[in-house]
């Protein structure tokens, strides 16, 4: 007998009322989505049980620095392929993703998942019936234009994390243009600037994600 | 019978995990064993006439015994029956894919699928896929086909139209071929399909008449099988299969 003649299965469990509480990461190519998703786990894993789903543009690779970098061990994390879609995979078919997801859950009954898309463009927005919450990753060595060119990402995401402000003098943007755009165009939702280089531990978003899994929990 | 559910399940932008599938196409390319639109249109040809009949005579199959667990249902002969047997013929569909790669594949698609399903058209022969673990996708696709109407005829047919138009996406992403080309590459291997698909259907049709899975037709590829070994191991791959 093979082993996919062995694989169980697991209820179907849609982004729904029960479960964990599951957190989208997207935003485009090398903004900061990896790093971040290792700041939260090496911030939060001591009290929280956490599971990584990563959706890389193309092979491994995101998973692999995880694995490489020890944040978690590597039965928790799962890298889904996306056929050259990563907007797909988490947005219009989500079937895989949520696959991987419920057998993360199932293997671990963990306290927080976290799903980070494939690098994209400021379109890409992950679809609530995968996610509870999803943050957009911008970097500030985009230029400060991407916030006021908008796009869902960016617009509707609840929170906005712009990373690499240490780029900021080096690239010449505009931090406080950076923040009056994003405020302009985001309705009320918070956005966050860090530099994940150096304050690896990703303070305000830890926090930021604590507290939903805390609300979640009840 | 409803025009509307048939071209539901037609339609690629239907969520079933379809899109991180390239069909063998991704293999293939990465070895430059196809780079053009003639080289695509011949994999398509050999595809249909070999491993094709399996999900197509499988798909019909399972529409034609989705058609009578309904119906026993309808007549207040309980939900069960034929029910039970779903699990040979998943292990009938095993057996014609050498490849554990290709089951694997086969098998997250019916997954994928049976979840969209599951919501759209929950029959007893789907709710009976549901309680099985992870059921390959021409299985589901026949179940599924029945439930919005369709014939055995009609649910080969669809597996050959996903085998033809998932390859076919894969090869413009891949190799950016010209995709209006290769629309009507995909009319040609389409219209190819039409005769495999009745000759899949009729062998179903038999096996289901002997209740025996069996009697599905077994053709494959040796290359198509060692590609999809190789490639699930590869380290830089854009789709899963």
């Amino acid at each position: 007998m093979h082993r996919d003649d062995l694989m169980t299965a697991h209820p179907p469990l849609a982004a729904g009322p029960a479960g964990p509480l599951r957190v989208g990461i997207g935003g485009p190519v090398g903004s900061g989505k990896t790093a971040l998703v290792a700041a939260l786990c090496r911030a939060l894993r001591d009290e929280l049980s956490l599971v990584v789903v990563t959706n890389d543009i193309y092979t491994e690779e995101d998973a692999e620095f995880l694995r490489r970098h020890g944040v978690l061990p590597e039965e928790r994390i799962r890298a889904v392929r996306t056929g050259c879609c990563p907007h797909t995979a988490i947005r219009d078919d989500i079937t895989a993703n949520l696959d991987a997801v419920e057998d993360l859950v199932a293997r671990h009954d963990p306290d927080l998942v976290l799903v980070e898309s494939g690098g994209d463009n400021l379109t890409a927005t992950f679809s609530y019936g995968l996610v509870h919450a999803q943050i957009f990753v911008l970097d500030v060595a985009g230029g400060d234009k991407v916030p006021r060119k908008g796009g869902p990402g960016v617009t509707r995401s609840d929170l906005l994390v712009i990373n690499k402000t240490d780029l900021a003098p080096l690239v010449g943007a505009d931090l406080q243009v950076m923040a009056a755009d994003a405020e302009g165009v985001r309705d009320g939702r918070p956005t966050l600037f860090v530099s994940l280089r150096e304050q690896p531990d990703a303070a305000g978003i830890t926090e930021w994600v604590a507290a939903r899994v805390r609300a979640r929990r009840g | 019978m409803t025009l509307s559910g048939l071209l539901l399940l037609a339609d690629s932008r239907l969520p079933s995990g379809g899109h991180g599938h390239s069909g063998g196409v991704e293999a293939l390319v990465d070895r430059g064993l196809l780079r053009t639109e003639g080289d695509l249109a011949l994999f398509l040809d050999g595809r249909v006439r070999t491993g094709g009949r399996v999900p197509a005579a499988a798909s019909a199959a399972a529409c034609a015994r989705a058609g009578v667990q309904e119906s026993h249902v309808r007549a207040g002969a309980g939900g069960g029956s034929p029910g039970p047997d779903w699990g040979r013929w998943d292990a009938a569909v095993s057996a014609r894919l050498p490849s554990a790669a290709a089951r694997a594949a086969s098998r997250a698609q019916g997954s994928a699928l049976l979840r969209t399903v599951g919501r759209t058209w929950p029959t007893p022969a789907v709710d009976a896929l549901r309680a099985l673990p992870r059921v390959h996708h021409p299985l589901v696709l026949g179940a599924a086909a029945a439930a919005a109407g369709g014939t055995p005829l009609q649910a080969a047919a669809l597996a050959l139209h996903h085998l033809v138009g998932g390859a076919c996406t894969a090869a413009v992403r891949l190799l950016g071929l010209d995709p209006i080309a290769v629309a009507a590459l995909a009319a040609a291997a389409g219209r190819l399909a039409e005769p495999v698909a009745v000759e899949a259907t009729r062998i179903a049709m038999l096996a289901v008449i002997a209740d025996d899975p069996a009697g599905l037709p077994a053709d494959g590829s040796p290359l198509f099988d060692v590609l999809a070994q190789l490639h699930h191991t590869s380290e830089a791959t854009l789709f899963a299969s």
